[in-house]
Order: C-alpha cells, then sequence, then structure tokens
C-alpha cells in the first residue's frame, strides 16, 4: 500500500506540459475551434484585402446604389463558367426615377488575375493585381454600390485592415500600461498599491461615450487619416488599460502567497528570477486569454467612435466609416446591402468571445 | 548547553501585523503574531513547534529561514566554521550565501510545486540559487536526491499534477534537501496528507536525518505527528511559548493546561514505532478578542479550566521547573493536583 506506485488518474498524461493540456482541452471546445478559424480567415482577408477586391476603394462609377450583381455560370444553355451581364441606366421619362437593366444580349466573363486600381500591398509594395474582375465596361458589384457608385464588397474588404488592426495596436498600449501599472501596484503593494488604486478608480469612473466624444471632437479636422487613427487607438487604449490593471494586480498578489513563491524565495531566488521562472509563465496563459477579451472591445470602440463622426473619417475605409452611410432608415431599407459591416462587427466580436471562453476554460487545466 | 551543541538558537523573536492594512481602513491595532519566543534546537536532532492554528508556526519558521522579516529578536546560526552568525540582522544580500544551508518543506504540496515546471526543474531551483555549480553536476545531484527520496528517475521529466499527494510531499522533501542543508523547516508537512501516507513521509524524514544527520524544526498542530519525531516540543499559544521541554517529560508530565488539552486530544498513546492518526485541527476559540486583550494577564485563562484571581492580573513568565523544562504557567503543581 505505498503511495509511491500509485497510478495518477490519466497515466498517459503524466509528462504533459501544461501548454499540452491546453491545446487537448481547447480541442474539445468545438465553438473556440470554429472561431479561431474564423477570425484567421478574416486576418487573411485584411492583409490581402486589396488583392482580393476587384475594385479599390475609391474608384466612383455612375451605377449609384446598383444592388448586388448576379453572376451567371450558362449563356443560352451552354456553361461559359463565370459571368455577369452589362447593365444600363434608364431614367423614367415621367418620374425621372433610375432603373438598372440587365442587358441579357451582353456577357462579361469575370476573369482571374486581372490588372485594376493600383495600389500598395502593406503600404509600400506598389501592385495593380487583382484576384478576379470584369473589363471596364461592365460591372461586378458582389455587394452592390454605394451612393457614389463605389463597390461595397471591396470597400467591406478593404475596411477589414483598419477595423482589425485599430484593435491590436490598442490592446498593445492597453496591455504594457495594465501590465506595467497593475504589475507594480501588486509587487510593492504598500502606498503604491493604495496610490495605483485610487488613480485606477478615479479614471474608472470618466463615462466613457463622453470622454470619447469629447477627445474624438478635439482631433483637428485638418490631421492625416493616419494621425487620427494613431490618436483614437491611444484614446481607447487610455481608458480600458484600468480592468485589465486590476486584473494583473489581484492575480499576482493572489500569486504571491502560494507557496511554490515562497519556496523560490526559500531556494534563494532573486526578485526577477521568480518574475522570470515562477510568475511570467503563470501568467502568459491568463494574459491571452484577456487579449482575447479586448480586441473585440477595441473594435467596437473604433466602430462606435466613426460611426458618430468621431473617429475615422472618408477617404479612409473602416467598418465604422462604412456604417455611416446606413445611419438612416430609409438606406437600410431600400439598400439593405450597406448594413453588411455590422454582419462583419458582430460576426468577429462573437468569434472573438467564443475563442475567449475556449481559451479561458483551458486555461486553468488543473482546476477540475 | 554550549553554543556548538545548538545549530540554532532563537532569541526574543517577535513579528507583529498589522489589522487591516488598508489607506482607508478604520481597523486599528496590531495582531502579536510571535511574542518573544525562544528556544534552541540541537545539531541533528528534531524540534517541535506546536499550536493550534493562527499560533504564530509558520510565522516563526518563516522568519528563521528569512522570507518574513522579524521585527525584532535574534536568530543564531550557528556556522559550520564554529562561528554563529545572527540570520536576523542579515541583508537579503548577505543572506543568499546561507541559503543552501537551510531549506523548507510546506504543508500543502500542490501549491508549494509550481504547476509549470517538471520535477527535475523543481527540485533543481535551490541548486541553481547556489551559483558555480554546472548544469551536469546539477541533473547528478537531483537525480541522487529524487531516488534519495524514493522517487524513481524517470519521474523527474513528469510535472506535479501527475503524482499523488505523498509523492509530492517527496518532491517538497527532495527539493529541500538537494543543497544538502543543515537546517530544515517543515511546516506541517504531512498535515494536508492521508493518514497512511502521513506515516510512510514520517518514516521518510527520520530516516533521511538518520542518513544524512539533518536538523529538523518540525512544526504541527497536534501532539500526534510530533509524538513520533520530535526530540524536543514547544507548545506555542497565541504567539507565546506555554511549555518547552524534553518529548517524554512534556507527555508524561504536562505542566501546563493548554498541553494537557493538546495530550487530550490525542489518541492514547501507541508503542514508540507509528505515529499516531491526526485529529482535526482544533478551533481557536474567541481567536479575535483574545489577540486584541490587554496585555495584562495569562494569554490562555479564558479557555483554561484552572485559572485563579492572578491569572486575571499577571502574565506568567516562561520559567524553568526542571532541566530543560519550561512552562508559562503560575503554578508549577501538577496539573492534575491542583
Ligand atoms: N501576512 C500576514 N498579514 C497579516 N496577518 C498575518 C499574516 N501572516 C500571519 N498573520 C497572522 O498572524 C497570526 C499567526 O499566523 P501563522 O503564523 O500563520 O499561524 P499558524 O501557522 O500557527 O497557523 C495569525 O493570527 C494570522 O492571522
Ligand atoms: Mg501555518
Amino acid at each position: 500500500m505505498s503511495d509511491l506506485h500509485a497510478a495518477p488518474a490519466a497515466a498517459d498524461d503524466v509528462s504533459w506540459s501544461q501548454w499540452k493540456l491546453i491545446r487537448v482541452k481547447f480541442g474539445s471546445h468545438k465553438l473556440a475551434l470554429v472561431s479561431i478559424w474564423l477570425l484567421g480567415a478574416f486576418y487573411l482577408v485584411a492583409l490581402f484585402a486589396q488583392f482580393l477586391a476587384p475594385y479599390g476603394t475609391w474608384q466612383p462609377s455612375p451605377y449609384a446604389y446598383a444592388p448586388p450583381t448576379h453572376i451567371h455560370f450558362f449563356f443560352h444553355g451552354k456553361f461559359v463558367g463565370p459571368m455577369v451581364y452589362r447593365t444600363r441606366i434608364e431614367s423614367d421619362p415621367e418620374t425621372f426615377e433610375r432603373h438598372f437593366v440587365v442587358d441579357a444580349s451582353r456577357p462579361a466573363r469575370i476573369h482571374w488575375f486581372v490588372r485594376g486600381a493600383s495600389y500598395r500591398w502593406l503600404g509600400f509594395i506598389p501592385s495593380s493585381l487583382h484576384l478576379f474582375g470584369v473589363e471596364q465596361d461592365a460591372q461586378l458589384n458582389l455587394m452592390g454600390t454605394d451612393i457614389l457608385g463605389r463597390d461595397c464588397f471591396s470597400r467591406d474588404l478593404i475596411a477589414t485592415q483598419i477595423s482589425l488592426t485599430v484593435g491590436l495596436i490598442g490592446v498593445f498600449i492597453t496591455f504594457v500600461l495594465g501590465c506595467l501599472i497593475g504589475g507594480a501596484s501588486g509587487y510593492y503593494g504598500g502606498v503604491v498599491d493604495n496610490v495605483v488604486q485610487r488613480f485606477v478608480e478615479f479614471v474608472t469612473c470618466l463615462p466613457t461615450v463622453p470622454m470619447w466624444m469629447a477627445l474624438g471632437a478635439a482631433i483637428p479636422a485638418s490631421w492625416s487619416n493616419l494621425k487620427v487613427y494613431f490618436t483614437i487607438t491611444v484614446i481607447l487604449a487610455l481608458r480600458s488599460w484600468t480592468g485589465l490593471s486590476r486584473q494583473v494586480r489581484s492575480k499576482l498578489l493572489e500569486m504571491r502567497e502560494e507557496d511554490y513563491i515562497v519556496a523560490a524565495r526559500v531556494a534563494g531566488a532573486t526578485d526577477w528570477e521568480i518574475i522570470l521562472r515562477h510568475l511570467l509563465p503563470g501568467f502568459a496563459s491568463y494574459l491571452i486569454v484577456n487579449l482575447t477579451v479586448e480586441i473585440p472591445r477595441m473594435i467596437l470602440g473604433e466602430t462606435t467612435l466613426s460611426f458618430f463622426g468621431l473617429g475615422l473619417r472618408p477617404p479612409t475605409v473602416s467598418w465604422g466609416v462604412l456604417l455611416q452611410d446606413a445611419q438612416n432608415l430609409a438606406a437600410i431599407s431600400t439598400y439593405p446591402w450597406l448594413m453588411f459591416p455590422a454582419c462583419m462587427v458582430v460576426v468577429c466580436v462573437l468569434a472573438f468571445n467564443f475563442l475567449g471562453d475556449g481559451l479561458r476554460d483551458a486555461a486553468d487545466p488543473y482546476k477540475e | 548547553m554550549t553554543e556548538q551543541r545548538n545549530l540554532l538558537t532563537v532569541r526574543d523573536l517577535s513579528k507583529s501585523y498589522r489589522l487591516g492594512g488598508g489607506f482607508f481602513d478604520a481597523r486599528e491595532g496590531t495582531v502579536r503574531a510571535v511574542d518573544r519566543v525562544s528556544f534552541s534546537v540541537e545539531r541533528g536532532r528534531t524540534f517541535g513547534l506546536v499550536g493550534e492554528s493562527g499560533s504564530g508556526k509558520t510565522t516563526i519558521g518563516r522568519m528563521i529561514v528569512r522570507v518574513v522579516e522579524p521585527d525584532q529578536g535574534a536568530i543564531l546560526f550557528a556556522g559550520a566554521a564554529s562561528q554563529t552568525i545572527d540570520l536576523a540582522a542579515l541583508t537579503a544580500r548577505q543572506m543568499r550565501p546561507l541559503r543552501r544551508r537551510m531549506q523548507m518543506i510546506f504543508q500543502d504540496p500542490l501549491s508549494s510545486l509550481d504547476p509549470r515546471m517538471t520535477v527535475a526543474r523543481i527540485i533543481g531551483e535551490p541548486l541553481r540559487a547556489v551559483h558555480g555549480v554546472a548544469p551536469g553536476d546539477l541533473r547528478d545531484r537531483v537525480a541522487e536526491v529524487t531516488e534519495l527520496v524514493g522517487l524513481r528517475r524517470e519521474h523527474l521529466d513528469r510535472y506535479p499534477h501527475a503524482f499523488s499527494g505523498g509523492q509530492r510531499q517527496r518532491i517538497g522533501i527532495a527539493r529541500a534537501l538537494v543543497t544538502g542543508p543543515e537546517l530544515v523547516v517543515a511546516d506541517e508537512a504531512v498535515s494536508a496528507l492521508d493518514v497512511s501516507v502521513q506515516a510512510q513521509v514520517l518514516n521518510l524524514m527520520r530516516d533521511l536525518q538518520q542518513k544524512l544527520g539533518v536538523t529538523y524544526l518540525f512544526i504541527a498542530h497536534d501532539l500526534g505527528v510530533v509524538r513520533y519525531l520530535c526530540d524536543t516540543v514547544a507548545v506555542l499559544y497565541r504567539g507565546r511559548i506555554a511549555e518547552i521541554a524534553e518529548k517524554r517529560d512534556l507527555y508524561r508530565t504536562p505542566r501546563h493546561p493548554y498541553t494537557e488539552s493538546l495530550i487530550a486530544a490525542v489518541p492514547p498513546p501507541e508503542p514508540e514505532d507509528g505515529p499516531a492518526p491526526q485529529p482535526r485541527e482544533p478551533a481557536a476559540l474567541d481567536q479575535a478578542p483574545d489577540h486584541e486583550a490587554p496585555a495584562a494577564g495569562c494569554p490562555y485563562r479564558a479557555r483554561c479550566p484552572y485559572r485563579q484571581e492572578i491569572c486575571a492580573h499577571q502574565e506568567p513568565a516562561l520559567r524553568a521547573i526542571a532541566p530543560g523544562h519550561s512552562v508559562a504557567c503560575h503554578f508549577d503543581l501538577q496539573l492534575k493536583g491542583i
């Protein structure tokens, strides 16, 4: 009856590391798995948006508020591959109402790898290559067009770039502030902790939306979009680090009480060794979980600000900027495709939340 | 007793904690967690420290290994070169070279092992803090200690969660012994274990003491476990020593009413070869008011069945009543005779 040879619960997981346990546990969370693929797809789209989009963000056409173009594969009963019909605009002589008339006699083939609007990939590699497109005199608007006849599908794709990265920069700033301030508070304790906690309470008390509006309104209209973009991320981050800093602090206070930290001090490890060997590894999984919660909050924040006209402005495109066009009820009911960016926001934020749920469950594999 | 025979001598060790501690916390005052405690631990033997929960045992143990700063008092540690060092007077930096000579075993075998480290890294940690140990030597030494505590080499690559409670405590013991320390503070080392496993771990600790000549400061909350391992026992009550004696004297002729009640809580004595099963930790009655009670009077009087007039006015000092036997009680009569 020796305890030495008592087999632990699962005999084959004895040498699994924490990360392996996390992977196994995460793998059983189906919704989180789907989400991680979905988010991967989102970021791939963002990376190659200009290439995937048939048009640029600023290519006006006479076809204002054109509905989504239908794609056909058969012409006169014969398979010819994907193609669209050319469209004409006609005005009703009495009401002056415009109609889009599909001319079924003039098909236009969809071509792969075509030259079109030029762009700079990743901001510096000049290119004009697009995955697909049609001839100049035809229209291919998978998501219809907006008031200036610009292709909504292209704009939606390219908007993911700003919308998904404004979150990352903001989250990075949030994390640096949250970890440093919360870390100092929890690690030093005492007076430092007290002062920091009162400051955190003060910042938490500032009402979010009015503060954003005030700061957003203070951005001069003459600033370049890049400058505005950066300022917004900083504004969002300046408010959102408080939650994280509190969590970092309490987690640190909790971990400091663990006997293995005391054991390391008895062993003679220095503060830095303890932070690097014990506290940070214990924290890593926890921080990743927090990331998945912070990023969608930043995305929503940018969308909200831009929607109210306080954040990004045209000609920059982001989900919030695009949704400005869908601000009135008439537009939504007549041109429902303008709402598509809202769907992308919802799907993206939900995916981040499911991912966060899955990670949260998996992050502490030793908790039963 | 000469200083030479004693590895460790603690003199007037005290520690207070502020109640509350918040900036705007209305509560005033302090808890005297440890109050002028003095004792000596003989080299190669086991000194028991017994008391109910909250009596200051952990605080004493942690002050000795200097992870809790003492408020006052001396911790005299006899160096191998026969010179005595006051640990309480050292800075953290001066303390570092001494760390390898004193280690600690913890109560909760799971919480005391970092779940993200392999057993090899956990056991090797105290060695890594000693500078100038070559990686090869470190591995050899870790493997050696691992086998010494009855684990196998293939356990070294596993993580703590894969082990049973008793095995985890063996890992903790291996970590404590890897630097070849002279003093090991075992803070309730078996309290969290099943009774059958307790016996194995206690046997292991006794065997290791015989093999290595290590000195234990063995902390427990009941006298059952202490009886098996300890040579000398100090009974702690509310941060103060109530009674201190050789084990035999303490069990045969307890002089303090608190010691008597602790002995009554232990099942009838067994032959010396096995530890008695451990009773539940006695709940500390009316702890808070008692802690804050004015200094005058005996701290135990509220629970004492033998209390007299004098107990409310005068605090009994710890005084010797026989060689090696001291008690902090006004009455040096045999208790049963009062
Ligand atoms: N870090 C701390 N802060 C405040 N009070 C403490 C702290 N550590 C211990 N105490 C108090 O000191 C007393 C003794 O605690 P401890 O040494 O842990 O007792 P034991 O180990 O005998 O159970 C208790 O009243 C406890 O509440
Ligand atoms: Mg304790």
